[in-house]
């Protein structure tokens, strides 16, 4: 049997449930609940927002079928299913969910970046007057035009400079800046805690004794072996000195220590794209197709 | 009908075996027990044991490709700190943790009403800048978060106002995926300040993350069965939480997780018996 | 000038922040030098956008194979952009109803929140939900024990696959707790070889950065400024 057949059946299947439950109305929809808003400070204006409800609310005051929200679904839905279909091979499908989302990351990061780091930041410290009237009513009245702000503006303006085909060069000069304190804090943060702090974790007593002065032989084990793993690893990264004789000895250790840190880590891994798959798979099931309903939202 | 060829398979074989084996658990809603282990324990008791009320700062940066794994971690974090009146300051280092945030607050607001914003929890949002954030919330919060993500200035809002460097809080809890995250959040204010720290964090990052346990690190969740653990660790201290369907997310998502890691077990022995049997027959593989 | 002014700039601002750390006077011009990487940072999301414009619009002039999905790509980058810049469907903040600006660009029922919530989630997360598959095709092609050490690394992956279900508490079921699968893996393979290991590839890592770092802070390594020109 080819795999082809197995597949073309499971998606008739689908389809089939699919068109059934729709048609039946049993899948697939979403709905919300009408929330007038009536903020305390400025009791004249008024305005209604919608949030999340469940089906099972459907017939309660303010609750209503959404068609931004159903369409939204159906949409999530297909997109899942398309980014799937890579499974069979390369796919127009695919490449468009594939484009749409590149389209939609790049922009989402950019609003991002432009609200909380342009606005938020700079524009805070060059115009707070403006901001406070505008974006960010809320800006302290203490805060004053930070003049300083105009030097990342400058630098900002030259980084973007990047994009012209021309006079490169002038991106030089923040990327210069970036680089630098990237540098210098990541110098200091990487020497205390991971060098100077992993030596500190790593000096603990070989010989541990219970606090009734008795013996704690599985926890000497477990310090001996953890010292000797980190001290035959450390062994094996030194590359300075050949690995012959007793380094060659130690440093096959320090080999055998990675390999079960890696075998953790693979282990783990898989955990992770498996728990990623079930979290997918149950929005298919759950949110789209009312298969199952573990969260009481139907019924 | 044969399935091997030569020791191969067709991939789109071992796909369906993933898809069936992930996807039936979830169909028949299969659950197992969980018993949480010591270093879950200790993320809990670091949560459990502060006096009511502290205030705990929610570090939230990871995006919807991990969700599946952190968003349950995520919610019991939530759920436990609303059972003992903690206070939250929400933050996030990623653009796409912004709405981890608020998906957080709907969880608040609808199981702890009692909660206040700008009281008992507020949302500062997306900060740009990665680990240099902390560099300066360490030294000078206001200058960091001037205002919460709703542009109201942190000197107005009783839970920020008196905070100058978060080291006044009781504790981080850093639920993360990568860079920057929980790594940095230990580089930049656990380690230097000696801030008290627990962290959820993906399987894939957890291992890396032992080596700061305990000095540098109270302990982590790793994976989602680091997320059933401390569901259930919360659901054996407080009963009520089990009514809950939504507290036990995590728990629901290790009858998938048993299937699908067995499968690849099976995998791997079946693809080494393979090779074996055929490099001794001298067949290449 | 090209090349002499960044050095130093790099050079300066790394000094700041490292004297700033021991000297507290001086840690006001850390926070500021701080702030300035923020805003910079917020640029380079700009510099990531016109980037992408820049070799989409390239595609499709020279109608290279596939600039039709380049087309979709921008129109989804511009739409978004779009509707996040102008907040549009944003309803005014509940402390500022007056201002109708002042609603979280995010805010629920907005177009953006929109895009995010039934857009970019599920492409996304179902993006590396793929790898679920791709990582059981690699278990039965590529995992082979075919010496001691990958022996080892596939015997400590499966045990750890085989412990962190219930499976692991199924088989160890009557064991004393200690010697139970998940507590061996925690106990010993996590907390003693992992972290063994972890440690000493962390004060690897340390020490490459640190050297790294130093470098550039004294104008030895300029490959950051690219090639000459």
């Amino acid at each position: 049997m080819k795999p082809d057949k197995v597949i073309a059946g499971i998606m008739l299947v689908v389809g089939l449930v699919v068109l059934f439950r729709t048609s039946t109305g049993g899948m697939g929809q979403s709905y919300s609940r009408e929330v007038t808003v009536s903020p305390a400070s400025a009791p004249d204006v008024q305005w209604s927002k919608y949030e999340d409800a469940f089906p099972r609310e459907q017939g309660e005051p303010g609750v209503s079928f959404s068609w931004s929200r159903t369409l939204g679904l159906w949409i999530s839905a297909l997109l899942t299913l398309a980014i799937f279909s890579f499974l069979l091979g390369d796919n127009v499908v695919y490449k468009l969910a594939e484009a749409i989302f590149l389209g939609v990351s790049a922009g989402y990061v950019m609003v991002a970046g432009f609200y909380d780091g342009i606005v938020g930041k700079l524009l805070a410290g060059l115009a707070p007057t403006l901001m406070r009237d505008s974006l960010l009513p809320g800006l302290p009245p203490e805060q004053q035009t930070n003049w300083l702000n105009i030097v990342p503006l400058i630098l900002g303006m030259m980084l973007l400079w990047r994009l012209s085909p021309k006079g490169g060069w002038i991106s030089r000069w923040p990327i210069a800046l970036f680089i630098g304190i990237t540098a210098g804090f990541r110098m200091l943060a990487y020497f205390e805690a991971d060098f100077v702090g992993q030596i500190q974790n790593t000096i603990v007593p070989l010989l541990v004794f219970a606090a009734d002065g008795s013996f704690d032989w599985v926890q000497s084990v477990k310090n001996l072996l953890m010292v000797t793993g980190v001290l035959s690893t450390l062994t094996y990264f030194f590359f300075s000195v050949e690995h012959t004789g007793v380094i060659h000895r130690v440093s096959r250790v320090g080999i055998w220590v990675l390999m079960i840190t890696f075998g953790v880590g693979f282990g783990m891994t898989v955990m992770g794209r498996i728990a990623l798959l079930a979290a997918r798979l149950e929005f298919l099931f759950d949110d789209w197709l009312w298969l199952i309903d573990p969260l009481n939202r139907r019924s | 009908m044969t399935l091997l060829k030569e020791g191969q398979i067709d991939r789109r074989w071992i796909y369906l075996a993933m898809l069936c084996a992930v996807g039936l658990p979830i169909l028949l809603q299969l659950t197992f027990p969980e018993i949480p282990s010591p270093k879950v324990l200790d993320v809990f008791d670091a949560v459990d044991k502060l006096p009511e009320g502290s205030r705990i700062l929610m570090a939230c940066d990871f995006d919807p490709a991990s969700a599946g794994e952190l968003e349950p971690m995520m919610s019991a974090f939530v759920r436990h700190c609303g059972t003992k009146n903690h206070k939250l300051i929400f933050l996030a280092l990623w653009p796409q943790g912004a709405p981890v945030i608020k998906s957080n607050i709907v969880i608040l607001n609808k199981e702890f009403p009692e909660y206040e914003y700008g009281k008992d929890y507020v949302n500062l949002g997306y900060q740009p800048g990665n680990e240099v954030v902390l560099k300066v919330l360490v030294t000078d919060f206001k200058k960091q978060c001037s205002t919460d993500v709703d542009g109201t200035s942190t000197s107005t809002l009783p839970l920020t106002r008196d905070l100058t460097k978060i080291q006044q809080l009781s504790l981080v809890i850093s639920v993360s995926t990568g860079n920057p995250g929980t790594t940095e959040w230990v580089q930049y204010v656990a380690s230097p300040f000696g801030m008290p720290m627990v962290a959820g964090t993906t399987a894939v990052q957890a291992p890396s993350l032992y080596a700061y346990i305990p000095r540098q690190l109270i302990s982590v969740l790793g994976g989602i069965k680091g997320a059933a653990e401390y569901e259930q660790a919360i659901i054996d201290h407080y009963p009520t939480m089990g009514e809950n369907n939504g507290a036990r997310e995590g728990l629901r998502r290790m009858g998938p997780q048993l299937l699908g890691h067995l499968l690849i077990v099976m995998l791997i022995v079946v693809g080494n018996v393979l090779y074996f049997s055929q490099k001794e027959k001298g067949v290449g593989a | 000038m090209k090349r002499t002014i960044p050095v130093l700039i790099a050079s300066i601002a790394g000094l700041v922040l490292i004297i700033a750390h021991f000297v507290p006077p001086a840690q006001s011009w850390g926070d500021e030098v701080n702030t300035w990487f923020q805003i910079l940072a917020a640029f380079a999301f700009f510099l990531g956008g016109g980037s992408l414009l820049k070799m989409h619009l390239k595609r499709i002039s020279d109608q290279q194979e596939g600039w039709g999905f380049s087309a979709v790509t921008l129109l989804a980058f511009g739409i978004t952009l779009i509707v996040g810049i102008f907040k549009l469907g944003v309803l005014p903040s509940e402390t500022y109803p007056t201002k109708p600006w002042s609603g979280e660009y995010l805010g629920d029922g907005g177009a953006l929140w929109w895009i995010y919530q039934y857009l970019f989630t599920p492409l996304n997360a179902t993006m590396f939900a793929l790898l679920a598959f791709f990582i059981s095709s690699a278990a039965f092609r590529a995992f082979r024990a075919k010496n001691t050490e990958a022996m080892i690394l596939l015997v400590t992956a499966t045990i750890v696959l085989v412990g962190r279900t219930y499976a692991g508490a199924f088989l160890t079921e009557g064991f004393n707790p200690h010697w139970q699968l998940a507590a061996i893996i925690d106990e010993w393979f996590m907390s003693v070889f992992n972290t063994a290991g972890a440690r000493a590839i962390k004060i690897g890592i340390a020490l490459g950065v640190v050297s790294t770092s130093l470098k550039v802070l004294i104008g030895t390594d300029r490959s950051y400024l690219g090639s000459e020109e």
